[in-house]
């Protein structure tokens, strides 16, 4: 064999991960097999039939872009990326009569750990994301866009970039789509390793060609964004929920969900359970459902806590957990967010100090160091955890890893800081007496940690 | 020192941005350079540089942020293995372990052959595909038990030999 033949051996199928038959009622996911992902296969499967009706080009009198958006508003479609923000309300925001260019960006940098859902509907599901994008454009007037994609998918990226080159090649892009006289050219960009970047301004400014630091809000990336000019950004997943929207109307996109809570989302279950993968259910979707469809907790383990949202939301015990549903409300009244959907579950082997100190070395680590109590504040949690963790711990680092936190959440330029003092304040909050055992005994109160 | 393919690709890359806004395009042609040269070395930086118009030092900003860049020479083969916290669970630290002993290195250091760099690295965003490791920034391998690994290192080792 040579070397790409032995590396192509370890490629991921999709087979367990999303090709697993465990989805209910599935939109973006809906009847992927791994190789359909080309246009011909998305026209197959009913794809840019959305864009056609927007455009007028199905018999019908097309949408204006005032109807495009109240469809989305209506739609209740949140954002998919952690915020939760209304999609609808977040275009109206777009100056559609500013004179000069506008841009509209897709984050594809998923980097939130635990999060993998957009890295497989760019691969599987590519054109999806480009039929949302091109209708956004043509809702807010805009004539260019960017996917900036997580540079360590690269595979992906290169998929994506052959999808655009077909989109473009069957005049689905470009100037005069289908016909048409609305124009949209659209790009891939990819990062190489900065966390930060998945924050939006930070996305702007790395797409820019700068080192990826956010940019203090206002002025919101809607009138001052990419290159200082109006600026839509949305989520990979966002953007692929639009087509089905148009396609089957807002009203029917809130029945998938919830009031406040439309459509179906994608969750990715990792961790401690038989199935880690992705997920797509309605949103309002019991957690105890959730846990079911990835295999319930592994070897029989009992639960212990959740990180409902991504490694940033704030984790919640079992008990609280198990009588949730699955969305943005639900976990916001449960104490945490719902984020980008990452579902980290850990069983009762796991030590919550140990585990704290993985995701404190993390925020460290991907810092920028632009703000003070970020750059200097995840240095100190970081520190303090390892102490904790290792048996240097001292009965008063508890106190100190809250006064800590306090002091970075709410001081900084981006919500990177947040991210790293929740966690901390969250573990302290619903597992003190893990912290104590460490502190006093310098060791685990948890005896079967693997 | 590069290739006309590789300036090929820079070209595609600077066509998707404004044509004053060149910069855009560093981290993908700072790619390339690494996809090519292995790393990136303060000469290519310079190269990028007059390339797109920039001040080396703003190519060095963007070098030295983002993680995935290599400053120095790297083995032949980069590993980066996910420990983050989803990984952790999922025997992401196993599969480092077992790297190490297997290729007698530690985090951050090249076998003496040349052909391998281990390192530890954040969320590669494929949880649930854990263990997982990304070969040279491009190829992601998905669970990666002990046998996979053993498996992936031999038989590198072996393409290295027949080549």
């Amino acid at each position: 064999m040579n070397v790409q033949q032995v590396l192509a051996q370890f490629v991921s199928t999709g087979k367990e991960t999303v090709f697993h038959n465990r989805h209910i009622k599935p939109q973006i996911y809906a009847d992927l097999n791994g190789s359909n992902w080309r246009l011909k296969d998305y026209e197959a499967r009913g794809g840019y039939q959305a864009l056609r009706k927007v455009l007028g080009l199905d018999g019908g009198a097309g949408l204006t872009q005032d109807q495009v958006i109240a469809t989305v508003k209506e739609s209740s479609l949140r954002g998919r990326g952690g915020a939760g923000f209304p999609t609808g309300l977040k275009w109206s925001f777009m100056p559609r009569q500013f004179p000069g260019q506008k841009y509209l960006v897709c984050n594809s940098d998923e980097g939130e750990p635990g999060t993998c859902k957009d890295r497989e509907i760019l691969q599987f599901n590519p054109h999806i994301v480009i039929e949302g994008m091109i209708i956004a454009a043509y809702a807010m007037g805009i004539s260019v866009g960017y996917n900036y994609i997580h540079g360590e998918i690269f595979q992906t990226y290169q998929r994506f970039e052959e999808a655009l080159e077909e989109a473009r090649a069957a005049g689905l892009l470009g100037n005069n789509i289908l016909g048409s006289n609305f124009t949209f050219q659209l790009h891939a960009a990819h990062g190489f390793g900065a966390y930060i970047c998945g924050e939006e301004t930070g996305l702007l400014e790395s797409l820019e060609g700068k080192k990826g630091q956010p940019r203090f809000k206002p002025p919101f990336p809607a009138s001052f964004g990419l290159y200082g000019k109006p600026t839509t950004i949305n989520n990979t997943e966002t953007f692929a929920a639009v087509p089905w929207i148009i396609r089957n109307g807002g009203q029917a996109y809130v029945e998938c969900g919830k009031p406040n809570n439309g459509g179906t989302k994608i969750y990715s279950v990792s961790g401690d359970v038989e199935w880690p993968g992705n997920f797509e259910v309605p949103m309002g979707t019991s957690f105890a459902q959730l846990l079911e469809l990835a295999g319930g907790v592994r070897k029989g383990r009992q639960l212990k806590a959740v990180i409902p949202g991504g490694s940033s939301s704030p984790v919640l015990p079992a008990s609280i957990m198990m009588d949730c549903t699955m969305d943005y409300d639900a976990i916001a009244k449960a104490g945490s967010m719902l984020g980008s959907g990452a579902v980290i579950v850990l069983d009762d082997s796991r030590c919550m100090v140990k585990s704290l100190q993985r995701l404190s070395y993390f925020y460290m680590h991907e810092s920028c160091g632009q703000c003070t109590p970020c750059r200097e504040g995840t240095g100190w949690l970081s520190r303090v955890v390892d102490r904790i963790e290792t048996g240097h711990g001292r009965s008063s680092d508890l106190e100190l890893l809250n006064s800590v936190a306090e002091n970075i959440q709410g001081r900084t330029i981006c919500a990177l800081g947040d991210a790293a003092a929740m966690p901390v304040r969250a573990m302290l909050k619903h597992f003190m007496p893990e912290f104590e055992y460490h502190v006093a005994h310098k060791t685990c109160m948890v005896p079967a940690y693997v | 020192m590069i290739s006309e393919e590789s300036k090929a690709r820079f070209a595609k890359e600077v066509a998707k941005y404004p044509a004053d806004q060149k910069q855009s395009a560093v981290m993908a042609c700072l790619t390339i350079v690494q996809q090519e040269l292995g790393y990136v070395s303060a000469e290519s930086e310079q190269l990028v540089a007059d390339y797109l118009g920039m001040a080396p030092i703003a190519v060095h900003e963007v070098t030295s942020f983002y993680n995935m860049y290599n400053q120095q020479p790297v083995g032949k083969y980069k590993l980066n293995v996910c420990t983050n916290l989803p990984c952790q669970l999922r025997d992401g630290g196993k599969a480092m372990a077992h790297l190490k002993d297997k290729l007698g290195v530690d985090n951050n250091q090249t076998t003496a052959d040349g052909l391998f760099t281990l390192q530890q690295c954040e969320c590669l965003g494929a949880c649930a595909d854990s263990p997982v490791m990304l070969v040279n920034d491009t190829s992601m391998c998905s669970f990666m038990s002990n046998d996979k690994l053993d498996q992936l290192i031999d038989g590198l080792r072996a393409a290295e030999v027949k080549s």
